[in-house]
């Protein structure tokens, strides 16, 4: 599907690179510039735009996914890094339609206003709790300091994730 | 530009020999930023994310061998004990989610001034270990920033490890960044005691991070190790500390705050250490 | 309606599915990329083309000559070239477009593009701009004649400029019409202002001009002018292919407008007791290169210029300046931001002089239903600024200071373990015109259908109106629902295939579009009633459709000498209650908690609401400490996230709100706009308590470390 979503090769190509990327649990074999970020392949490629492009240097975490179970800056990852291990974006999230517990709680608590930083909130929310690191809200402030709201959501993003650590299980 | 992709230390040695032009890159954090903004333009990227035995550490007759992809958050979560004033910067680096693919080797590649492990690894006296299809050499901390994005790595090297001896007394690193979270230092700061030696490390406010030699000597003398800091030396030492540095006004701070700040966190991680050190006596 | 009814596109935006204009795609689709000036002022001697033309892969390089119609757009005055003729006149100002099949060769084929200039002297200092008098407007206002009072206090404060910032960068997709014009998909605050300027410079009728609303990250002001949206339209048209343009965070930078930076020279004079007497400032607001919304800033800037407070002798003179600066026009709060700092700060010198507390100073002087503006317009709906203060004042005040360094200035960069830190609490109150000011034709539009979808009664909502994340596709279903009985809504997609609903600005739609789909709702129901058959049967015969302009009260312009007359239509009310710590030696400050009081007239969606306070109190916490443009020589040095700082979590505090509805007889449901005033106030709060902790007049924002600790 994907090579038929790109429009040309660029002018400065000097070396194109294979590699299988396992993105939601499906394997994608793409032909890339060796440049190519895993934001780009993701969102070009792949036309999985959930994950967001802001500030193209990791200076406002929008763009971040998990990567082998790791939050990762998808912008300063390169999808060359990425062959044999197992991608997740926010559209892997959901289960059978069934949104995450996290989607639910940032929808219930308003943690968002435009909504161009939630995917990457979302994200980074997930592996808080995996990480352990939810325990009070002086630490989720602390762990989610790398994505920025632009809204100003933040009171609303440190219910939603408190609410999805208390019901979940997740975390101490 | 072309991908290289070793997957073992050996293999990358080799690639790094032939392609001496050839850009090292560990978790992306800084090598990328250059490529989406079209800066630097590598004619060829050395991937040493897969060579697995970079990702380890080991400790050695008081020393921590950290292997040059060890990631800021695993020195956090495993080292904090060892190297509590590389742990303390390592909090500071961007955000966890920079931390999960950020390294201290990667921080030395790029040698920026303002690279927040420049600082602990000056004042405990680390030694870069750097290696090629030649062999390995241990490059003191001092002898390897040469100037502002440079450093002492001949073309053919790449750093295999750093080596940082374990904490013997208090250490401590202080930043200062204009919002809580997530920001390149204004300037920074990092004291380490080693028995009755204090080392220091200037970030942010020179071409390359520094040692602060006249600090560190006036401490040796003018310390009554037995008895309380003495406020005088405190002050004085911040302004030799000041002295030593040679900042410049540039968007995120002035020279003259630059300079003011250092002599303040100087004082202070002073105070701080000192009091440890009473506690521990 | 009052409830915290959820977001209709939250599903969307947390799975990420909800398409921002940055997401959109078309198969063949090419990518457009924009050549900027360097320079803040020079002639340009020539422009070859030649060699960007010749690289593999570009479709079209376009010059100010391919501008198919007018050369010019602007939203208040048409002088902003669409692609520069023979000069520019700031840093960063459109000169060439190209089109390639791919965005990195449209990037380098637009470096590949020859531009010689002639660099001239940039004029970037505006008060040289006054002294020469590059004026965009000067409005003065005068009233009363006395001048003097026991009590005379002086500053002159200074704003730094801000940006949006918005997250989701500029970006659009065009797309040629059979018909020879051209679709446009947009992240935009206002449609049809942008189709009236696309359209006459591509020399089309507005009809061929179609423009949908895409996705919106984020907008604040920032899409209320154009950016890319004539550009990628020229090179669809030109190419006839679809043409997207995204802009980069560094070009983000340089593609909108951003907030006046503002000198203020503020002289109150008061009696022994605290009372003003008169108040005299000087404003100077820098509107940078061209015009944009300068005028309306201006406006507000002179016509809110003493704040909320009773004052019988005014004499202000605000002025917008023509500089080499990067142009400057909306953001949330709008001219108002500026001036609110300034009377903020001199009410506290005030109290100071007099011995009264900052709470005390201001309710002596506060307005209330009656009062007079110093425009002269009476405030005649509820304003109780003194109850608000009065309430602010008895929130329980936070904790003393905590030794956690994630609760310390500075953070995890531990540069305190407390040495040095002290508390402050300040004070901020702000006043904000609602909706569109000084006689301008402000409307909405909006249709309202009812018809039977699968045997049941449905709703369809249509307007203009742009989402841009406030919520008022909730805001709009709501009201349809409640009008209408009727639990089946749908708001359609925004476009321009129904009358316009006038800007996402000015705090206004809730206003002003909530009341169009009232009114059209109203219109439907009378349909209904008239015709007496239950609903189902009558919809049998068809869906039953209304359309509906909804005016607010008129407004009038300021009198161009003496600043007289009633220029707004409805104002709002915010104070708030800052609580900082600050380490006083490094100048670092952590904002403990931030508290508010405002008043909303009637509370529509609670949930969506405290979030345009949280969000518009966040962006004022940036102002005051940490978001500034620094431009030198009309360069601007720091168009990153690294270095154009916002606020994080660890920055933004905790809030406590309170919310008043003291309802507004003139506004749909008695709804007072909500989302700027909170914006104004809580920057001057922050510096008061940073003041308050320090013992420092820092009169300019935001307060940079070095105001503190080397003053």
């Amino acid at each position: 599907m994907a090579d038929d979503m790109t429009g040309g090769v660029p002018v400065a190509t000097v070396a194109r690179v294979g590699v299988t990327l396992t993105v939601n649990g499906a394997d994608y074999r793409l032909d890339l510039d060796s440049r190519v970020t895993l934001l780009d392949a993701l969102r070009d490629r792949l036309g999985m735009t959930g994950t967001k492009k802001g500030c193209d240097q990791g200076a406002c975490g929008a763009c971040t996914v998990m990567v082998d179970g790791k939050r990762v800056l998808s912008c300063l990852t390169l999808a060359a890094q990425c062959e044999g291990k197992d991608v997740t974006t926010i559209e892997g999230l959901a289960a059978d339609g069934v949104l995450h517990a996290m989607q639910e709680a940032f929808v219930r608590h308003d943690a968002f206003q435009c909504g161009y930083c939630t995917s990457g909130q979302i994200m980074s929310a997930v592996c808080l709790l995996a990480e352990g690191r939810a325990g009070s809200d002086d630490a989720i402030r602390q762990f989610m300091s790398g994505n920025l709201c632009r809204c100003g959501a933040y009171g609303n993003i440190v219910a939603a994730i408190r609410e999805v650590r208390d019901a979940g299980g997740h975390d101490a | 530009m072309d991908f290289l992709r070793p997957l073992t230390w050996a293999e990358a040695l080799e690639m790094k020999a032939e392609r001496p032009d050839a850009t090292p890159i560990q978790g992306g954090t800084d090598v990328m930023v250059e490529i989406n903004l079209d800066k630097g333009r590598p004619t060829a990227l050395l991937d040493l994310a897969a060579v697995a035995e970079l990702a380890e550490w080991t400790r050695d007759n008081g020393t921590v061998r950290l292997g040059a992809g060890v990631s800021y958050t695993r020195l956090i979560a495993e080292l904090a004990g060892d190297l509590p004033g590389l742990a303390q910067a390592s909090r500071t680096v961007g955000s966890p989610q920079i931390r999960n693919r950020g390294t201290v080797a990667g921080n030395l590649g790029a040698a920026s001034p303002a690279g927040d492990s420049h600082p602990p690894l000056l004042a405990t006296g680390a030694e870069v270990e750097a290696e090629s299809v030649r062999g390995s050499r241990m490059i003191a901390i001092t002898d390897f920033y040469r100037g502002v994005k440079r450093n002492a790595l001949e073309p053919d090297e790449l750093i295999r490890a750093v080596r940082i001896p374990v904490a013997t007394g208090p250490q401590y690193f202080s930043k200062i960044g204009t919002r809580n979270a997530m920001v390149i230092a204004v300037s920074s700061f990092a004291i380490a005691f080693d028995g009755r030696r204090v080392g220091t490390g200037i970030g942010s406010a020179a071409p390359t991070p520094r040692r602060a030699p006249e600090a560190e000597a006036f401490l040796e003398s003018a310390l009554d190790w037995s008895g309380p800091l003495d406020a005088d030396v405190a002050r004085r030492f911040g302004e030799l500390v000041r002295d030593a540095a040679a900042p410049i006004d540039d968007v995120r701070g002035t020279r003259d705050y630059r300079l003011h700040s250092l002599a303040v966190m100087a004082r202070r991680t002073l105070t701080w250490a000192w009091e440890d050190h009473l506690r521990c006596a | 309606m009052g409830a915290s009814v959820l977001r209709p596109d939250g599903a969307l935006k947390v799975s990420g599915e909800f398409a921002y204009s940055s997401d959109l795609w078309l198969d063949g689709m090419l990518w457009g990329a924009t050549l900027r000036s360097p320079h803040p002022s020079a002639w340009i001697r020539s422009i070859d083309i030649g060699p960007a033309l010749a690289m593999p892969g570009v479709y079209a390089v376009l010059t100010h000559e391919d501008v198919p119609g007018e050369k010019f757009y602007g939203l208040e005055n048409k002088d902003q070239p669409v692609l520069a003729i023979d000069q520019v006149r700031y840093q960063g100002e459109p000169v060439a477009l190209v089109a390639a099949d791919h965005p990195e060769t449209a990037r380098r084929a637009a470096d590949a593009i020859v531009v010689t200039y002639g660099e001239r002297e940039a004029v970037t200092d505006p008060r040289v701009a006054l002294e020469r008098r590059m004026l965009v407007r000067h409005q003065p206002v005068r009233v009363g004649s006395t001048f003097s009072a026991d009590v005379v206090v002086t500053g002159e404060y200074e704003v730094g400029m801000q940006d949006q910032a918005f997250l989701g960068p500029e970006s659009g997709l065009a797309v040629p019409a059979e018909d020879g014009g051209v679709d446009l998909y947009i992240a935009t605050q206002w449609l049809h202002v942008d189709q009236g300027q696309v359209a006459p410079c591509l020399g089309l009728p507005p009809e061929k001009v179609r423009l949908t609303l895409a996705g919106v990250g984020g907008a604040f002001g920032a899409r209320e002018d154009l950016s890319m949206q004539i550009h990628a339209s020229m090179l669809a048209l030109r190419t006839g292919k679809p043409v997207k343009m995204v802009y980069g965070r560094e070009e983000s930078f340089f593609g909108h407008v951003h907030r006046h930076p503002a000198w203020m020279r503020y002289e109150h004079g008061a009696t022994l007791d605290g009372r003003l007497v008169y108040v005299k400032a000087e404003i100077l607001l820098d509107g940078g290169a061209y015009t944009s919304s300068s005028p309306a800033v201006v406006g507000n800037a002179a016509s809110l210029g003493v704040g909320p407070y009773e004052v019988d002798n005014v004499h202000i003179d605000a002025y917008g300046t023509f500089t080499n600066n990067p142009p400057c026009g909306a953001m949330r709060g709008f001219g108002a931001v500026q001036a609110c700092y300034a009377y903020e700060s001199q009410m506290d010198r005030l109290a100071a002089a007099c011995g009264l507390t900052p709470v005390e100073i201001r309710i002596r002087n506060a307005v209330s239903q009656g009062s007079r503006l110093a425009t002269g317009q009476v405030v005649d709906t509820p304003a109780p600024l003194a109850e608000m203060l009065r309430d602010l004042d008895a929130m329980p005040l936070p904790e003393s200071v905590s030794r956690d360094l994630r609760d310390l200035p500075g953070g995890v960069g531990q540069t305190t373990h407390g040495d040095g830190v002290r508390r402050g609490v300040g004070y901020g109150v702000g006043i904000k015109n609602i909706c569109f000011s000084e006689g301008f034709d402000d409307y909405s539009t909006a249709r309202v259908r009812v018809e039977l979808l699968g045997g049941e009664p449905h709703v369809l909502v249509h307007t203009a109106a742009a989402e841009v994340g406030q919520g008022l596709v909730i805001i709009q279903a709501q009201i349809a629902r409640t009008e209408l009985g009727i639990d089946h809504v749908t708001v359609a997609p925004a476009d321009t295939q129904v009358g316009s609903s006038g800007s996402s600005s000015a705090s206004r739609q809730s206003y002003v579009t909530g009341g169009a789909v009232k009114t059209a709702c109203e219109a439907v129901r009378e349909r209904i009633e008239k015709d007496g058959r239950p609903l189902e049967v009558i919809l049998q015969d068809g869906p039953i459709e209304e359309t509906r302009e909804y005016r607010h009260r008129r407004t009038f312009p300021m009198d161009p000498v003496t600043g007289q007359g009633d220029s707004h239509t409805q104002l709002a009310l915010c104070v708030h209650r800052a609580v900082v710590d600050v380490d006083v030696e490094l100048g670092l400050v952590k904002v403990v908690e931030l508290a508010a009081v405002q008043d909303v007239g009637k509370i529509l969606n609670p949930l969506a609401l405290e979030g345009q306070i949280h969000g518009g109190t966040a962006q004022g916490l940036g102002l005051a400490l940490m978001e500034e443009i620094q431009v030198r020589d009309g360069k601007v040095l720091n168009p990153s996230f690294t270095d154009y700082l916002i606020p994080t979590i660890l920055d933004m505090p905790p809030m406590q709100l309170k919310i008043l509805e003291n309802p507004d007889p003139n506004a749909p449901y008695g709804l007072r706009g909500a989302g700027e005033p909170p914006t104004l106030s809580s920057t001057p709060a922050i510096a008061a308590a940073v003041r308050n902790a320090t013992g420092l007049p820092l009169s300019r924002v935001p307060i940079r470390p070095q105001d503190i600790a080397l003053a």
